[in-house]
Parts: structure tokens; C-alpha cells; sequence
């Protein structure tokens, strides 16, 4: 019997319910895939509707862990197995080597003397990187990891010198014991590659929501100038699409939750720093829930904003701007529209949709978790259901609340 | 209290360019037995510079640990040695090597030949850094006996859900209804909006099971009929009083009171009142439970909202800048008679487009009770509102016969015969529509019962609603994104249509979240630590009450109302009120209030550390930074890894929120003959980003009182600055140094410089 909590995912959702029930007096380990804590919210700009840094919030959170020694996690971590019941699982967790040693020292410049550059999935493909790195801003934790099949034999020779790194560190397994597990293995950006109407991936200069986020991050791949990929001009006129993706059988058949949220926050980025780019936003509807109509409807009130009700059937590259084809719902016509620039609002899909977990199967067809909390296994934030920041870190401390109910006496 | 402080360097954060024997003898002489272990290590951050640490510890050497390397916020874990031990950390990496630069903003390519200006940098911060841990004591919380009881305010679905919850988690449960049921609206409702998988069907919510739930709880006591009068004490050891007198022990809130419509004269512009056959949702709905809905009835739903509310609700009234309402919430000056609170209404048309999502998903709903009830049901909409798995309702709903949805705007509803004529323009059908129906349905306002009344009837000095509700339009709320639950008021957590209009399913899991603030709360009072966003801080506010002049500022101050005080106006302090921000600390001008490990005469004695030369012509000005640790220090971090540069003449120090910062510390820098202060907070205003809310604008108003002391004394008011300053700022930050350096050099030396 373990009065334990494993919290599977450490992105907002899973770093909110560790904390949460840490700070009940709970001991919590955190197993997280990546290199570093943070997910999603990671690479977001600007949380909407405040127009606030994200890396405040996860700020806050990491000086919780800092400060809690019930808190442990792992990263490069991932469960292999989980066996037991409510109340007493196993958990076997296997650990990728990270290479570098554990001392925060400062490995930039050694890292800059790598010759081979490979690209960076934390930009989605808008920049490269050193297979030695450290690329999320405000790293948590502060530490380089390496890639290291990556490496040319020239590197490898160079690090190898290093007294930070050990090349020879190898992969290891760990074994947990339980009494709850939350799921908090949150979202990926819907593959927009498989719409091929729209453009993603062949039209240089249409790019996903989440590459937006980027290239107006001040830590991202243009210091957080707006740029179009194509030629690094300042685009005059941007246009967003709509459920790229979402509200659609053939793809996501379910709503996103955030993308309009998140296309009325990219069309002020754009609007505060292009005061006379124009922006146009085609939606089926403008989905802004509760208090967020305030932020709609200050948005909505520049002038350079227009929002068109209208499907976008699709996106080509035409001569030096990209052609959006449009079904305009109110007027019942179709039409061509030129823009500098085309974010598709890109929808989000749950990280265990086709994937095989040791959790057993208690996923919809979507991918989102629809059962466990028999088994003492709760879901939190968007492997439930697709949430915006605000509802994950809710839905993190109710299934935090779960998960102590569960293990609470043993 | 510190008095062995053993000080490390780590090498590898610092690089190899400091003479570390030179930085070691420094210290040494200096201070002398105050350091009697003072070591530099190739690599601290590891198994062998822990052991090290841990030896000089074990063999009585030292009794606490000054880490000189890479900035605290990394390699934490290393250098925790038990809650016997005082750690701190001076940051040579980000705020001396990474970020040096010569005064005429060269970069110069560091070697062992540590330029001159780097050394005196690095030595301040040495002797900041071990004057702050001398000045430091280990706390030793007070001991609270608290009660396990958590008080559920509303007997409704999310306040039933909470009392369960807190009950399954072990906690006795007192709830307190207004009504004389159990069951709020949900008991009303004839059916809910989906809430479980598959989310396509509209179902019984379960209330009743739930009612009885908490019925058969003998965890769980059952007020009907009640409401809270009063709320006396602090978290832990509430006194709760109801309207029948009774008067219950209690340790933390949830605050589930839900929701009120909002005035139907919102829907005029739709026709509502000119005839019986317009109707809210809400109306509908009880019709619906009473069997009342006709077969076979034709019905118009319509969810637009632009006629009752338009655009121009949500601009920024320009009446709320003349109005000033800081002046209106003062609190009656001495000898004057305390005016009797009157709580503001806060209701505003802006309530109907808020429950937007609500009244689509409830649409939806209703449409579905005519279509299966032989009926027609139109649906008009501008949006249609079902974000994230609801769409599958949405979807469902359009499958469903008898049930006809369209885009439109509605250009009239008027009563017409025995029913009522609805004309659409604008339509996805490209053509206009004219509808005769039975019954409209329009949307329901929901209007947060913290809009309307106290609801708390907290005893408390700064009265008995929560603050500041105008800023969120009565919703229970203080920050709106990373804090779900947390009011203005320490242990009292909001859950449900007080916080945000919600349907059952979200309310249900907010009920959840909410019940576990609340039992954390406690969790944490009984440990005598704080709770977010300090969660853990066992420090508190210490009053020295000998040299307290009553003058009332901190009372007023504190953002989260944890002071009362006496008759005279002592402040009384609520240590489980107390969220640790130091703002009481900063308000003070008789510096009486002070923490263990944070205190005027700490900051004030690093201070003093700082060398400042006399001739700024040849050694240039010295200018303090006092930057709020949560989002201007990290952003200070991220400038220095990030390849930026500042002027070796400035000093920075880290303090816990801007309004923790007391004016005396300002005027220390000053008469020392310091050129300027720099002031690096949140931002602050309507969409604050301060996470003790208040601080920084606190601080931009002592600011103001500054700055006309200082031109009385004949120094430049704008030697000191304030700066809001965001974490990811950080290509901003070293700007805004260079410029007010620049200021600097322009002015010339501070006045009181070598007196």
C-alpha cells in the first residue's frame, strides 16, 4: 500500500496537480518525456486574455517545486509499465540518459563550437539548433541535454573533453510505488500536414497557430518579430483559418476550445506590432466562452481586425502572397483573398490518440480518457478534454483532489 | 540568527575569471570569524561540494551556507542541508561575469585579469550576500490548533459536489443554503447538458442522489434556510455566525453561492415583456419540469444578444476615471463616524454575453425538450457557443428532427395574435424569415451572487465583501488564470457560477478543485506555512508594537485584509490571513514589522555594503536595483544568459514583491550616496500581473510621497524610478538600465554624496 502519487506528464496540468497534492503533504513524482517541465505552455507567447508572460506562471510553479521536498521528477522519463491496483501499483519508469552532468554550468559556448546544426522541434521547424542545448526559455530544470545521435564524430571527440558531460551515461529503470496515478499527458498540435487544402507544410508562408506563438516570443527564432518565414519581411496582412482541422469528421470531431481565443490574441501580437497591418479572421463561429467575451469584444473593436464568417476551402501559394479561397457563409459567395501571411488555427489533440499506453485502454476514439477513476487513475487538463490554461489548472487541482481521496489512510 | 557562515565558490557557474585566493582573503579579512569557512570548489554543484558543505556543517564549523556562483534559481537541490541550516546565493554568474560590461558599453573578452570594476561588483555582492544571511533567523512558526471543519457556502450542485468531496477527503463539512432545499438551480432543471461521455445527450443530472448523499453523511451537517451573517477570525479558526444564531467553528470556505438572474429589463430590445409567450431560458425550464411545455408547440430560441448589449459595454467607461473609487473605499478617518458599508451592485448587461456557452449548451437543451415533444424548435444565433467536447451536443442537436438551426440576425419579435412573429435577416439560407411561434425563448443572464451582496459578511478592517470585485464584474475571483479558487481573502476558495458561469459538468470538477484549496489551507496552517503563492514560507510578519505609531497604513494596505486593528488602531495580525508579500513591511514608516529571514534592517544593512566611491566623475555613480524576485530578477537571469550587458555600476537586489519595499530603504541608498534607484516591479492596473495583486501599484504610490521628499531635499525626484517589467522583458530590461544611467551621467553625482 502506498499513500504515493504518480502524475504522468509535466506540463501545466500535471506540475499543477503534483503541487497541489504536495502541498496537502503528499508525497507526488512527476514523470515527464521531455527534457524539461513546462509542455505546451512552454512555448506559448502570451496566455489570453490578460496578455501575460506564461513563463510567470510556470515561474511560480517551479519555485513551488524548488521549495517542496515532496515533489520529485523525472525527466526524459517514460512509465513502461504500471501493474497493482487502486492503492498499490508498481510503476516501472525508464529514464533516458541526458549526458550532462548535473551542475548548472554554463555549456553555451561549448555548445556553439558544434559544428552540425539539426533542427529544433521546440520552434516547429522555424530554427535549428546544437545537438547540446537548452531551448526552452527559463529552463526548469536549468540543464543542457544532449541528442546525441546527432553528433558527428567531431563532436562527440569535442564533448567528450568536457568534465560536465558523460558520454558513457546510459539509460536506467526505475521502479515507483503508488497508491494513485494522475494522467496529465496533455496535447500535440493537430498534424495540419494532413489537410492538404490549406497549404501547411508546402506554402512557405502559412504557418500553424503554434508556430505563431514562436515567432512572437521574444525567446523565439526571430526575437519575437513577426516575420513571414519566406523572406523575413513584415507582413501587411494576415489572415487566420479557422478549425484548421477542428470540428471536422474526417480529422479532429470535436472543437479545440482555444483556437479562436487564441487567433483574437495573434491578431493583437500582429496589430501591436504593425499598427497598419490589416487582420482577417475566418471563423464558422466565434467561440469565446463566457468572461471571454469582454477580450472578444475589445479585440473586435480595432478596426483592423475583421472577423468573416466563412470556411476556407483553400490556401495556395499565388505571386508573393498566399491566395486563401473562401466561402463566405453570410453572403453566400466564394471568393480569393490575397495575404502577406496565413496561420491556421490549428487544433489540438490529445497525446495518447494512437498511442499505446501501459495504462490499459480507457480512451475515446479521440484519444481522450474517458475512465479509471475505478482504478484510482484520474485525468487531468487536455488528456480529458480540450482546455485552455485556466481549465487545466482547475481540472489539475479537482483530480489532485481524486487522487488523495484515493490514497488517503494507506 | 547566522553567526558561522561558511562561503562557497562555485568555479564552474563562475568560469576562471576571478583569482578565487584574492576573493577568499577578501572575505576573510573582512569578516573575520563572522566567516570561518570560506572555500573555493572546482565544481560545488555536485556529490563532492555537497559533502564538503555538509563536513564543515557536521564538524561545527558553520552554521549556515553562502553559496557564491550561478544565480539561485538553479542548482537548488544541491544546497539543502535540513530546516536547521540557512542557505542563500550570490549570483556572480548572471549578475557580474555573464552580464559585465566596461562603463563605455564595451565587452571586454574575459580572462584571469579580472577588470577592476568586475572585482568591486563581485565583492559587493559577497558582502550583500553575507550581510543578508548575518540578518537572517530561522523561523519558528506559531503552532495553530486549527479546525478540520470546512464551511460550504450554497447548497447547490457545485457546493453538494464540494461538501462530498472534502468529506471523501476526510474533513467534517458544515453547509449553509439560503433556500429551504437542498439543490439550487440544478434541482430545478428537468434535465442537465451532457455530462459524461459520450457528451451528446442531454441527462438527468443526478441531484437528488446527490442531496441524499449528503444527507446520509454524518460527516457532512446541513444548514437550510440559513446564510452567513458573520465570518470572525482567520483561517484555521473561523467563527462562522448564521442568520440563526448559531455559531460554528470552522477552518477554511468554499464559497459556492452561484449565481442570480440578471434582470430581464437586459432583454427588452428582444421583446421581453411585451408578451406572455416570451420567455427566458430559466423560464423555460421550469416549465419544462412542471410538464407544462405544449406537444407539438413551435419555438423560437434565440441566442443573439447584440440589440441588448452591444460593443460599447465593454469600452472603458470614462466615468470609472472621474469617479476615483479609492477614495470612496477609504475607510472613515479617525474621529469621523464609520459609515455603514453598503455593497455596490455590480450588475451589468455585460452578465448576458458572460453566459454565453451556458445559454448556447442550454439552448441546445431546450431544443431538443420541443423536438422530442412533438414541437418545432428554431434556433437563432450569431455564434454558436459550444466550445471543446461539446461540440458533439451541438452536432447531435443538428442530427435531431423538429429542431432548425440558423446564423441570423433578428430583426424583430413581436407579439402577434396568440403567439409570436420573429423576423430573421441575414440567414444561412441567404433569405430572410419570418417566423409565427408559440413561445420565444431568449438567453439568461447570470449574475455572480458576489455582485450583489457581501455574501462573506467577513469581520474584518477592510469590510465585509471581497475587494476590488468591480474589476472582475462581481465574479469571486483574483487572478483569472493561474490561481483558479483564490479570492482576495486567504482560506476562502471560489468555486463554480461565483467564479466564471458554468454548466454541471465544469462545475463539478471545480467543486473539486476548490475543496482541496481549502483542505491544503488548512494543511498548511496546521504546518504553520503559508499557502500559495509563498506555499511553504514559515515565516510571518513580526509587529513591534512599542514603537507603533497607530498610524494605519498597514492595516489599509495589505492586500489580503490580514490586519484588524483595536480601538486606538493597533494592528491586530491574522498570521493564516497572511500570504507573506512584506506589504504591512513596506507601509511602515516606524519600521516595526518585520520577518525572520526579511526585515528592514537586512535590506537596509546590504545596503550598506554596497561601496560607493566619492568622486563619481573618475569611479562613476552607483545606482540600486530593487527588483521584485518573482518576474523582474528571473527577467534579469534571462537578459544575462541571453548574451546582454549592463552597466558595472549598478547593484542589484532582489526583495519579495515592490510592496514589501519600505521608503526607508530608498532614502539608505541615498544618504549613501547612491546616484539612483531603480524600482523593477509587475505590472500593475486592471490586468496586474503582481502576484500579491496590490504590491507594485502600492509601491508606484509610496513612490510618489518619495520622490516630493527627496525634491524638499533638493535631490532630483527622478534619480528614483519605478519600472513595470514582465519575465519575458528581458531584451527590455538592460534598455532600461542603460537609459537611466545615461539619466545619471547627465544629472551628475547625487547632492548628498560624501556627506
Amino acid at each position: 500500500m502506498s499513500n504515493s502519487i504518480l502524475v504522468v506528464g509535466g506540463g501545466f496540468s500535471g506540475i499543477t496537480a503534483a503541487l497541489e497534492a504536495a502541498e496537502v503533504g503528499y508525497e507526488v513524482f512527476i514523470v515527464e518525456k521531455g527534457p524539461y517541465l513546462g509542455g505546451r505552455v512552454a512555448q506559448l507567447n502570451k496566455y489570453f486574455p490578460k496578455l501575460c508572460p506564461p513563463s510567470c506562471g510556470l515561474e511560480i510553479q517551479f519555485q513551488r517545486i524548488k521549495k517542496n521536498p515532496n515533489v520529485k521528477f523525472f525527466t526524459l522519463a517514460e512509465v513502461t509499465s504500471v501493474s497493482g491496483s487502486a492503492g498499490n501499483y508498481t510503476v516501472k519508469v525508464k529514464i533516458k540518459p541526458r549526458y550532462v552532468g548535473p551542475a548548472g554550468a554554463d555549456l553555451h559556448e561549448l555548445a556553439q563550437e558544434l559544428s552540425a546544426d539539426v533542427p529544433n522541434p521546440f520552434e516547429f521547424g522555424l530554427s535549428n539548433r546544437k545537438a547540446l542545448y537548452m531551448d526552452v526559455p527559463f529552463a526548469f530544470p536549468y540543464r543542457y541535454v544532449l541528442d546525441r545521435d546527432k553528433l558527428t564524430r567531431d563532436d562527440e571527440n569535442l564533448l567528450a573533453k568536457s568534465i560536465y558531460l558523460d558520454l558513457n551515461d546510459t539509460e536506467r529503470e526505475i521502479e515507483l510505488t503508488v497508491g494513485s496515478i494522475v494522467l496529465a499527458t496533455g496535447w500535440k498540435p493537430y498534424d495540419v500536414t494532413n489537410l492538404s487544402n490549406l497549404g501547411a507544410g508546402s506554402v512557405a508562408d502559412c504557418i500553424s497557430n503554434m508556430q505563431m506563438e514562436r515567432l512572437a516570443a521574444a525567446s523565439g527564432p526571430t526575437g519575437g518579430q513577426i516575420v513571414r518565414p519566406s523572406d523575413g519581411k513584415a507582413p501587411k496582412s494576415v489572415a487566420f483559418v479557422q478549425c484548421a482541422g477542428s470540428r471536422d469528421q474526417n480529422h479532429l470531431n470535436y472543437c479545440s476550445y482555444i483556437c479562436c481565443m487564441a487567433s483574437l490574441k495573434q491578431a493583437r501580437y500582429v496589430r501591436e506590432q504593425y499598427p497598419d497591418a490589416k487582420v482577417t479572421i475566418f471563423y464558422i463561429d466565434l467561440r469565446t466562452p463566457e468572461r471571454y467575451q469582454k477580450f472578444a469584444q475589445v479585440t473586435l473593436a480595432d478596426d483592423g481586425i475583421t472577423a468573416v464568417k466563412g470556411k476556407v476551402a483553400a490556401v495556395e501559394q499565388g505571386a508573393g502572397q498566399v491566395l486563401v479561397t473562401v466561402e463566405d457563409a453570410v453572403r453566400g459567395a466564394k471568393y480569393q483573398q490575397g495575404f502577406d501571411l496565413v496561420v491556421l488555427a490549428t487544433g489540438m489533440q490529445p497525446s495518447l490518440a494512437g498511442e499505446k499506453t501501459p495504462f490499459g485502454a480507457m480512451v475515446d476514439e479521440d484519444g481522450f480518457v474517458i475512465a479509471g477513476a475505478e482504478q484510482g487513475i484520474f485525468a487531468a487538463g487536455c488528456a480529458k478534454k480540450p482546455l485552455d490554461v485556466m481549465k487545466s489548472a482547475q481540472s489539475a487541482t479537482g483530480a489532485a483532489l481524486k487522487a488523495i481521496q484515493t490514497v488517503r489512510g494507506r | 540568527m547566522a553567526e558561522k557562515i561558511g562561503v562557497y565558490f562555485d568555479k564552474s557557474s563562475i568560469g576562471p575569471y576571478f583569482d578565487y585566493d584574492e576573493l577568499v582573503e577578501f572575505v576573510e579579512s573582512k569578516f573575520g570569524g563572522l566567516c570561518p569557512a570560506v572555500k573555493a570548489h572546482p565544481l560545488l554543484a555536485g556529490e563532492d561540494g555537497r559533502k564538503m558543505i555538509q563536513q564543515d556543517l557536521d564538524d561545527g564549523v558553520i552554521d549556515s551556507v553562502l553559496v557564491c556562483g550561478a544565480t539561485p534559481r538553479v542548482d537548488w537541490e544541491f544546497y539543502k542541508f535540513g530546516n536547521d541550516v540557512l542557505v542563500d546565493r550570490v549570483n556572480l554568474r548572471e549578475h557580474c561575469v555573464l552580464s559585465y560590461m566596461e562603463p563605455d558599453g564595451s565587452v571586454p573578452e574575459l580572462t584571469e585579469d579580472t577588470p577592476e570594476l568586475l572585482l568591486a561588483l563581485a565583492k559587493d555582492y559577497i558582502s550583500m550576500g553575507v550581510t543578508k544571511l548575518q540578518k537572517c533567523k530561522i523561523p519558528h512558526p506559531e503552532e495553530i490548533a486549527s479546525s478540520e471543519t470546512i464551511l460550504v457556502l450554497g447548497g447547490g450542485w457545485t457546493g453538494l459536489t464540494a461538501a462530498l468531496d472534502a468529506s471523501k477527503a476526510g474533513h467534517p463539512v458544515v453547509v449553509v443554503e439560503k433556500a429551504a432545499e437542498l439543490g439550487g438551480y440544478a434541482a430545478k432543471m428537468f434535465k442537465s447538458t451532457p455530462l459524461t461521455y459520450p457528451h451528446n445527450t442531454a441527462q438527468d443530472s443526478g441531484i437528488e442522489a446527490k442531496i441524499a448523499a449528503v444527507q446520509a453523511d454524518e460527516n457532512i451537517k446541513v444548514f437550510t434556510s440559513a446564510t452567513l451573517v458573520q465570518l470572525k477570525g482567520a483561517p484555521g479558526t473561523y467563527e462562522a455566525v448564521l442568520s440563526g444564531g448559531e455559531t460554528l467553528k470552522v477552518g477554511a470556505v468554499v464559497l459556492a453561492t452561484g449565481w442570480v438572474p440578471q434582470s430581464t429589463d437586459v432583454l427588452k430590445p428582444l421583446g421581453y415583456g411585451s408578451s406572455p409567450a416570451i420567455v427566458t431560458t430559466l423560464e423555460l425550464e421550469e416549465m419544462a419540469k412542471r410538464g407544462e411545455l405544449k406537444a407539438g408547440a413551435k419555438v423560437a430560441f434565440v441566442l443573439n444578444t447584440e440589440s441588448c448589449v452591444g460593443p460599447e459595454a465593454f469600452q472603458k467607461l470614462e466615468k470609472c476615471d472621474e469617479e476615483a473609487p479609492a477614495e470612496a473605499a477609504k475607510p472613515a478617518a479617525e474621529g469621523e463616524e464609520e459609515e455603514a458599508y453598503v455593497h455596490e451592485d455590480l450588475e451589468t448587461s455585460r452578465h448576458l454575453p458572460y453566459a454565453s456557452a451556458v445559454n448556447t449548451m442550454v439552448v441546445l437543451k431546450q431544443a431538443g425538450y420541443v423536438a422530442d415533444n412533438g414541437g418545432i424548435a428554431y434556433v437563432f444565433y450569431d455564434h454558436m457557443i459550444v466550445p471543446g467536447i461539446h461540440e458533439r451536443f451541438y452536432k447531435a442537436a443538428q442530427d435531431k428532427l423538429g429542431v432548425m438551426m440558423t446564423k441570423a440576425a433578428i430583426a424583430g419579435i413581436e407579439p402577434d395574435g396568440d403567439g409570436v412573429l420573429v423576423k430573421a435577416a441575414d440567414t444561412l439560407i441567404g433569405e430572410d424569415l419570418e417566423v409565427k411561434v408559440d413561445l420565444v425563448v431568449l438567453p439568461t443572464g447570470m449574475v455572480p451572487a458576489t455582485a450583489k451582496d457581501p455574501v462573506m459578511n467577513f469581520e474584518y478592517r477592510q469590510g465585509p465583501a471581497f475587494p476590488d470585485l468591480d474589476l472582475f464584474d462581481g465574479f469571486a475571483d483574483s487572478n483569472y488564470i493561474c490561481f483558479p479558487y483564490e479570492t482576495r481573502r486567504t482560506g476562502v476558495y471560489a468555486a463554480g457560477a461565483i467564479r466564471q458561469p458554468m454548466m454541471l459538468d465544469a462545475a463539478e470538477d471545480d467543486a473539486a478543485g476548490a475543496a482541496l484549496k481549502a483542505i491544503q489551507c488548512l494543511e498548511s496552517i496546521n504546518r504553520g506555512v503559508s499557502v500559495h503563492p509563498r506555499s511553504g514560507d514559515n515565516s510571518y510578519p513580526v509587529f513591534n508594537f512599542v514603537r507603533c505609531t497607530q498610524c494605519k497604513r498597514c492595516t489599509e494596505e495589505c492586500p489580503f485584509g490580514a490586519l484588524d486593528d483595536d480601538e486606538k488602531g493597533t494592528p491586530l495580525p491574522n498570521p493564516t490571513r497572511c500570504r507573506r508579500c512584506g506589504t504591512c513591511m513596506g507601509a511602515c514608516p516606524e519600521r516595526v514589522i518585520s520577518f525572520d529571514t526579511y526585515n528592514i534592517d537586512q535590506i537596509g544593512s546590504m545596503i550598506k555594503q554596497i561601496h560607493v566611491p566619492e568622486n563619481m566623475d573618475t569611479d562613476g555613480p552607483r545606482v540600486l536595483i530593487l527588483a521584485c524576485e518573482n518576474d523582474a530578477y528571473p527577467a534579469l537571469d534571462m537578459a544575462a544568459q541571453r548574451g546582454h550587458h549592463w552597466s558595472p555600476y549598478v547593484r542589484i537586489l532582489p526583495v519579495r514583491c515592490l510592496g514589501s519595499v519600505n521608503a526607508i530603504w530608498v532614502a539608505d541608498a541615498m544618504s549613501k550616496g547612491m546616484d539612483g534607484v531603480m524600482l523593477l516591479g509587475c505590472k500593475y492596473g486592471d490586468d496586474y500581473q503582481c502576484h500579491f495583486v496590490k504590491g507594485s501599484e502600492i509601491c508606484n504610490r509610496r513612490k510618489t510621497n518619495i520622490a516630493e521628499t527627496l525634491e524638499r531635499l533638493g535631490v532630483e525626484p527622478d534619480r528614483v524610478e519605478q519600472y513595470e517589467i514582465a519575465i519575458d522583458e528581458y531584451d527590455k530590461v538592460p534598455v532600461l538600465i542603460e537609459e537611466f544611467l545615461a539619466m545619471i551621467m547627465e544629472k551628475g553625482p547625487n547632492p548628498f554624496k560624501g556627506y
